[in-house]
């Protein structure tokens, strides 16, 4: 089997904060294939950001955080890279688009100052040669007359466009992997629909992989080949996009997947509810820590913690008792 | 559910909101953004009425400027066949004791130094419901209600979780038994698995309360599953307005299509075919002329960029602005 481009082995991200240590993401484990859109979902709290910012170790490791486990890149640990050795996977081999493009930008530079500042950074280019590059990605990205837009400052443009400037500074060296954390969150519906269509086109186009970060199942299902689910620092299941959202699995997937609004189907039923709130990353319980809020929860779940196990094929869950869960259901609806 | 003999509670005709922009650089012209130009829907007795759109389409104004938070320009609000909009202050009060608002972020709403029993005992107060005794225990049972504990009464908003906060937002909001309320965004910025313990009570307690509400939302499938009729805007204006079930079958403004195709729907195997509307929304002080989607439809006609579409009654309770249906 072909090496995955992408592998995290046992992840764990540890914070010091005024109570104490706590562990945002925990043991998480799972690979990003060439070319493939995996979409990481969770609410939040979930540690799903916290992973993404975890890839390309952007906390504070002097002061705040500390990592354990292995990420791969290619095969290469990027854990016990040293700082230089980071900065030149940042940007070149993965990149990162953020939910909130405007404060990602600097609003006292031209949006075409501040590509070409991430161009030079990373390749030996002229000024000249970097300006015709920005504006080539502007173009790529479909801005509309990018020659003049590459003179405009961030407040001149509207949501849309400055996500779309986010995505041409990723793109800016090719990356091989593209880490998008909810990159379409804070846009309306018309224009979310706009930046997913572009997203799908340059992963098509570029083979460039994407972890896609988001709350958002309906976005998953649209553009993902493979899903991770989290909850409170753990992968609760992963599967196939179909399997996902045919045969889920874990008590809490087919919890969220129930407690959204249909576009379609039956209005007058209610909907459902996950009773209680995720616990505090301080106070995490013993046993599986979806125990407290699960309906199908007894004695073995307080105690213990589940591991994540092999359903079939690459469909994964932490469930003790999912297979009788999945039975009594189809009982109940026979 | 309503019917169609049901009675109308409120009546907003030709409702208009403009705010005056002075110039930055031409000192000489005072420009105008209409943020609601002559909107008018009714209200039935019991029923939820959704407003949709995105970001800038005046959905928010229209809720505040039913209640004069926000003082509209122009047009009529009728309540108990009573303009409100030409009351007094004081008659006002009296209003505002019947129509209440439930906002998006209650915990910017809340004064954090004073405890949230005493901010819900508040509305009492002001509207001189019950003696100091019986205030308190209003407000221990209207707690209840909104599946809050009656000790939550002496806590501080900080306390509480985004959900939580919510609950309070709803018990201050119906503590003076209003008949109508008016909802902004009551639900997003929670959680699924929240915004459905959220909505549920929603429901609940417009059963209970017998209320009818104005549901603002920019989330499709949210208007959906709480409204019995939906109204779309755009900016500033009333696009297309039927019954829950036609709108999202049958819509028939080119942009509503465009916008309920836009949504991601968590299914697989389910691609729908969509309407990728090109550009974006025009800024509000420079609007098109003539239909204001005009530079975004798809079907776009020549008359579409200079005469207004008038609102057309295409089927019963199904009005739409467009010239394609006149």
């Amino acid at each position: 089997m072909e090496q995955p481009l992408l592998e995290i082995n046992n992840l764990k991200t540890h914070f010091k904060t005024e109570r104490g240590r706590v562990t945002a993401v925990d043991g998480i484990s799972f690979s990003v294939e060439k070319g493939e859109i995996l979409g990481v979902v969770g609410e939040s709290g979930c540690g799903k950001s916290v992973t993404a910012q975890s890839i390309l170790r952007l906390f504070d490791e002097k002061y705040t955080a500390s990592y354990e486990g292995e990420i791969k890149l290619q095969g290469e640990n990027l854990l016990q890279l040293s700082k230089a050795e980071m900065e030149k996977i940042r940007g070149n081999e993965v990149s990162m688009i953020f939910q909130d493009p405007l404060s990602s930008l600097n609003p006292v530079f031209t949006i075409g100052y501040q590509l070409m500042e991430t161009i030079r950074i990373h390749q030996n280019r002229t000024k000249k040669q970097a300006r015709q590059m920005a504006i080539d990605l502007l173009r790529m990205t479909g801005i509309p007359s990018p020659e003049k837009r590459v003179s405009e400052y961030p407040h001149q443009l509207s949501g849309g466009m400055r996500q779309r400037v986010m995505i041409a500074m990723a793109l800016a060296c090719k990356p091989k992997l593209l880490i998008a954390d909810e990159p379409t969150t804070a846009l309306d519906v018309t224009i979310q629909a706009q930046i997913l269509d572009l997203m799908l086109e340059l992963n098509e186009e570029l083979g460039m992989a994407v972890v896609f970060i988001t709350h958002d199942l309906g976005v998953v299902a649209e553009v993902c080949t493979r899903v991770v689910v989290m909850y409170l620092g753990q992968v609760v299941e992963e599967a196939n996009v179909e399997e996902l959202f045919t045969t889920p699995l874990h008590p809490y997937t087919k919890g969220l997947m129930k407690a959204i609004p249909q576009m379609d189907g039956d209005r007058s039923q209610k909907l459902n509810v996950i009773g209680g709130t995720v616990p505090a990353l301080n106070a995490i319980p013993s046993g599986c820590r979806f125990a407290s809020r699960c309906e199908f929860a007894n004695d073995l779940c307080k105690e213990k913690a589940p591991d994540l196990q092999v359903h079939e094929g690459n469909h994964k869950v932490r469930c003790w008792h999912y297979a009788e869960i999945s039975n009594k259901e189809a009982a109940r609806h026979a | 559910m309503p019917n169609q003999q049901a009675e109308s509670i409120l009546q907003v005709q030709g409702l208009k909101k403009y705010f005056s922009v002075k110039g930055f650089r031409s000192k000489s012209k005072n420009q105008q953004v209409k943020a609601v130009d002559d909107v008018s829907f009714t209200l039935y007795k019991g029923e939820t009425l959704g407003l949709v759109g995105e970001s800038g389409c005046g959905k928010s104004t229209t809720g505040r400027a039913l209640l004069r938070l926000i003082e509209p320009s122009g047009g009529t609000v009728l309540y108990n066949n009573e303009d409100i909009l030409k009351k007094s202050p004081r008659e006002f009060r009296k209003v505002q004791k019947d129509m209440q608002m439930v906002f998006q972020d209650p915990f910017s709403s809340l004064n954090p130094r004073i405890r949230i029993g005493e901010s819900i005992k508040e509305s009492l107060t002001i509207h001189s419901i019950g003696n100091r005794n019986e205030r308190e225990e209003i407000v221990m049972d209207i707690l209840g209600k909104v599946g809050l504990r009656s000790d939550h009464y002496f806590r501080f908003p900080h306390e509480f979780s985004g959900g939580q906060r919510q609950r309070i937002g709803l018990a201050r909001a119906l503590v003076a038994d209003p008949s109508i309320l008016i909802l902004d965004e009551p639900a997003s910025g929670l959680d699924v698995s929240i915004q459905s313990q959220i909505l549920n009570l929603l429901q609940e307690l417009q059963d209970d309360f017998k209320l009818t509400s104005l549901f603002i939302s920019h989330d499709m499938s949210v208007v959906r599953h709480i409204s019995d009729r939906v109204g779309v805007m755009y900016l500033g204006k009333l696009m297309e307005e039927a019954d829950t079930d036609t709108l999202f079958s049958n819509p028939v403004h080119p942009y509503t299509k465009a916008l309920l195709s836009a949504v991601p729907i968590a299914k697989v195997g389910k691609k729908r075919e969509r309407i990728v509307l090109k550009g974006e929304i025009p800024s509000p002080l420079n609007p098109p002329s003539g239909c204001i989607f005009h530079t975004r439809c798809p079907f776009a006609m020549d008359v579409c960029k200079q005469v207004v579409p008038e609102k057309v009654e295409i089927q019963d309770r199904h009005t739409v602005a467009c010239h394609l249906y006149s």
